[in-house]
């Protein structure tokens, strides 16, 4: 497992194709998300519909092939669900790409973005597949400030990133 | 405890000096060495137990005792020792691969990251084992032959190490953890010792995060001023910049010997001359220099100077600083606790003299050890090898990657004042992602802000690739990094 099974057609179809990269029209409410060590600057905009449902979502932003491609495959995925089940959604991302074993039904969930498992043996790489999860997880929790996946438990995710930070 | 170290503050009056045979030859055939080689490494006090030591290694068979041209004592460090510089310059061959395990036990790698760290060679890490093997004990406190053996093997690599930087005096020389613990350590004393409210510290705006933060902070406590010199978008500072930033104000100014990320060597010898101008003091990252570059601190007229063995073919946990002794003397300690003491009371503490007074707690004295071997090691293949091979990867790197046209290069466009380093982007791709690809090749690169994040501001990119080269390099790891780059082009551009 490595970096040959992360940039696999799918990911790299969301790359060079993104289906939503664009400013959301009407968008209820945008949250940014940064990494600041890579560069990854991300925007996420969604628009709540009238049964609370998000009807619609969207990104902006720059970043590596995997920021970017994990954020168009989770407009995809969380179009016309529950915040609720986005929150789900997300959490169950974070847990996929920490490592943990998920049940068929879980990985049948995440649908493409089952794509993105191999992560997990890059640790410096987590940071980069979990920006866009993690901005939305924020943005539905009510966060004002922006997401940086550096910043609050930077423990966990500073210390994966180690290996790129030697001279 | 001070004892052991009178030995080496007086080597020409050392009375035992030319009684010992390993000791009474010429060290090096370089030029450039400095008198100091007729240093003992070993102690005078200790001397009468020395005759009964086995300890021996690579490192011991080469402290002074090697003459120019002796290719049975360097061929126990290197395959391949004093090649000529037209030889070594041959990147179409290989004569020093076999000398480093790592690339038998990962066939295939293309290695080309050596400026984040080098590899080793067998003779650095036989050293670090033999030593716990058979010198283990603690050193400096012991009153036994063992721990005064640990003692010695400290005492030789602090010889070498001065000899390497062309430092008379190995007293001198203060071993850290790495190039950022000397830093942070000259930061921290040297500010509380010269740094007065409104003084300034002037370094570049290319300088590795670790000369650069432990002075935001020290400037901040000493409500002192940090200024940056810029260079211009190759790399170059000029004269009229040094001159302007380096004023009457100036305390200390602190630079890289040779940027992490351009490459380009700093001038070094300007900076310090103004800066003993204006009174104030000049201080040497030598982490990016010392691997690639003869080492003199007499002709750089520098008063500190740091680096980490593990850049020069060393240990990972070792680091060097070098400063002059009256500013050691001066300097207040930076880590305090054991080994650095003369005397406690409940109320204070009287300090050890220099250098223990700045070496709290038990050192690596396996790693410090295998530093004096790695440092012979270097010595054996020589530098002038070192400098004609590097030479030629950097050039042959350059042209490579600047015959791409989706490649773009920061830096000098001149590759002779390229150090082992290029820094390059691929258009439209990210640095993490060309760099995770070529690990599907086994090319091995860096990818990143490289530490020096107000450097890449300036140049207008978050993010770079960086390839690093050593002597131990080829050309069929350049070739492989091409190959490499073309690969991840055409899988971000539809050709896969």
């Amino acid at each position: 497992m490595g970096a040959a099974d992360l940039y696999t057609p799918a990911l790299l179809e969301h790359v060079s194709h993104p289906d939503y990269n664009y400013e959301l029209e009407g968008a209820t409410c945008s949250h940014e998300g940064i990494n600041p060590s890579c560069g990854d600057d991300l925007t996420l905009h969604v628009k709540l519909g009238d049964d609370g449902a998000i009807e619609d979502a969207s990104w902006t932003g720059v970043g590596c092939a995997v920021s970017q491609g994990s954020a168009d495959m989770m407009s995809d995925l969380v179009i016309g669900r529950t915040p609720a089940e986005a929150k789900q959604l997300c959490n169950l991302f974070g847990r996929m790409v920490r490592g943990e074993t998920l049940s068929d039904t879980e990985r049948e969930e995440l649908d493409e973005a089952i794509c993105l498992e191999s992560i997990s043996h890059m640790p410096a790489r987590v940071k980069c597949a979990e920006l866009a999860w993690r901005t939305l997880d924020e943005m539905l929790s009510g966060a004002t400030e922006p997401s940086s996946t550096e910043g609050d438990d930077a423990a966990a995710t500073s210390s994966a990133a180690s290996p790129q930070d030697g001279r | 405890m001070t004892s052991h170290y009178s030995s080496i503050q007086a080597p020409a009056t050392s009375p035992d000096a030319a009684s010992n045979p390993t000791q009474a030859a010429p060290a090096a055939p370089s030029p450039a060495e400095p008198t100091s080689t007729q240093v003992r490494p070993r102690t005078q006090n200790a001397a009468p137990a020395q005759d009964g030591l086995t300890y021996a290694s690579a490192c011991d068979s080469s402290v002074g005792s090697r003459g120019p041209g002796d290719l049975a004592e360097t061929a126990r460090l290197t395959a391949s020792p004093h090649l000529s510089a037209e030889e070594a310059a041959n990147i179409q061959l290989n004569p020093y691969k076999a000398d480093f395990p790592l690339f038998a036990a990962k066939p295939g790698t293309f290695f080309l990251d050596s400026a984040a760290t080098a590899q080793r060679p067998a003779c650095v890490l036989e050293a670090q084992e033999k030593f716990y093997e058979s010198s283990n004990a603690n050193p400096l406190r012991g009153l036994y032959e063992l721990s005064v053996e640990a003692t010695e093997a400290i005492d030789a690599a602090r010889a070498k190490v001065a000899r390497f930087i062309g430092a008379d005096d190995p007293r001198e020389i203060i071993f850290t953890r790495n190039t950022t613990e000397s830093l942070n350590l000259a930061a921290r004393s040297l500010g509380e010792l010269l740094l007065r409210p409104g003084d300034e510290v002037a370094i570049t705006v290319m300088e590795h995060h670790s000369n650069l933060i432990p002075w935001q902070q020290i400037c901040r406590a000493a409500r002192a001023k940090l200024v940056y010199m810029y260079p211009d978008q190759e790399g170059h500072l000029s004269d009229q910049e040094i001159a302007k930033k380096i004023g009457p104000r100036a305390r200390i100014v602190s630079v890289a010997h040779v940027s992490n990320v351009l490459g380009i060597e700093n001038p070094v010898k300007k900076i310090a001359e103004r800066a003993h101008e204006q009174g104030a003091i000049c201080i040497v990252d030598a982490a990016q220099s010392a691997p690639h570059m003869r080492i003199d601190v007499k002709e750089l007229g520098c008063d500190v100077l740091a680096f980490s063995a593990h850049k020069v073919f060393g240990p990972m946990g070792i680091g060097v600083l070098w400063a002059k002794m009256d500013l050691l003397e001066a300097m207040p300690p930076f880590l305090t606790g054991g080994e650095m003491i003369d005397s406690v009371t409940e109320a204070e503490a009287v300090w050890a003299p220099v250098p223990e007074k700045f070496e709290a707690g038990t050192q690596d004295a396996a790693g410090i050890h295998a530093t004096g071997v790695a440092l012979d090691y270097v010595d054996a293949v020589g530098m002038d090898a070192i400098e004609a091979r590097e030479q030629a990867l950097v050039a042959y790197l350059y042209d490579r990657l600047a015959s791409l046209p989706y490649v773009t290069i920061y830096g000098p466009t001149n590759p002779a004042e390229r150090h082992g380093v290029v820094a390059f982007n691929l258009d439209g791709i990210h640095p993490h992602d060309v760099s995770s690809l070529l690990d599907t090749k086994h090319v091995c690169i860096r990818a990143g802000h490289h530490c020096a994040q107000p450097l890449l501001l300036r140049l207008g990119v978050d993010n770079t690739n960086r390839a690093s080269v050593a002597f131990y390099n080829d050309k069929s790891d350049i070739d492989a990094l091409v190959d490499g780059l073309d690969f991840v082009w055409g899988i971000f551009n539809g050709s896969r």
